[in-house]
């Protein structure tokens, strides 16, 4: 970053926080990579384990995600696929949402859109898999 | 205080089109249809929670060639990102950003994403996989 070119083009403030334009230096970027990682094994159990139920019928994905271990797996499959989509769809706002009123909006809408997706799913795998212990 | 000379990315139109950008759009693509596919996915988990008749009307909306199309693509978009993404992943700590290794790496992700999306596909199809059993 000491070169020449980089270091006329940005102001002394910046070069001394590092930060980037976004203000919040590489956190963005390492959430989404930590998230991806996570992703390779988990969405790749969630399809797999899909697949190798005999059918997707009501009464066997029921019986699938009535086991802890499968419910539990599958909900944090669900969190962390909504965390790495709200952080991409984050950043494709960013790049083609243009003026700062429209951005911001949908930035806002995006993350709580992103919330309102994994509560929801969490909430209807703890449903499913504990739903019958009340009734 | 007049706005600062800042660099600007040469217009997209200078560039020959090809695989490496070809697939990175892809990505970005792909990543914005599963945000889509996450949508659908967690009603079919809500329709499972509500009940046998919910379960039976979402089936019945997936059900049929648009609904196969639909699901389809999502395989797609999901095997494509996440092999690509490994990709991304491999060139992150600083691996395969050779020329020859960025094409293969490149062609190996897009045979890859079509294989396991048949391989899927018969899978649904043939063990099973039906919304009605």
């Amino acid at each position: 970053m000491a070169d020449g070119a980089s270091g006329r083009m940005r102001s002394p403030l910046g070069q001394v926080t590092g930060l980037g334009s976004a203000k919040d230096g590489t956190s963005h970027w390492w959430a989404q990579r930590l998230t991806a990682v996570a992703l390779v094994p988990l969405a790749g159990w969630l399809v797999i384990a899909a697949l190798a139920q005999p059918d997707l019928g009501y009464a066997t994905v029921h019986a699938w995600l009535a086991r802890p271990v499968d419910a539990f797996l599958a909900a944090l499959c669900v969190v962390v696929l909504a965390v790495h989509s709200s952080l991409g769809t984050a950043v494709i706002v960013e790049d083609y949402v243009h003026g700062r009123a429209a951005k911001l909006l949908t930035l806002i809408a995006l993350r709580f859109a992103h919330v309102l997706i994994g509560a929801a799913g969490v909430f209807a795998i703890l449903r499913l898999s504990m739903g019958t212990l009340g009734s | 205080m007049p706005p600062r000379e800042r660099p600007l990315s040469p217009h997209l139109q200078i560039y020959r089109w090809q695989i490496s950008n070809t697939l990175s759009v892809l990505h970005r693509a792909t990543g914005a249809v599963l945000s889509l596919g996450l949508i659908v996915f967690v009603a079919w988990l809500i329709a499972a929670a509500a009940g046998p008749q919910a379960y039976a009307r979402f089936a019945a909306l997936i059900d049929g060639p648009l609904g196969f199309l639909v699901l389809a693509g999502f395989g797609f978009a999901f095997f494509y990102h996440l092999l690509n993404g490994v990709r991304h992943l491999a060139w992150d700590v600083g691996r395969g950003f050779g020329k020859r290794e960025r094409r293969a790496s490149g062609w190996l992700v897009v045979v890859g994403a079509c294989a396991l999306t048949a391989l899927a596909i018969a899978f649904a199809l043939h063990l099973g996989g039906s919304t009605h059993g």
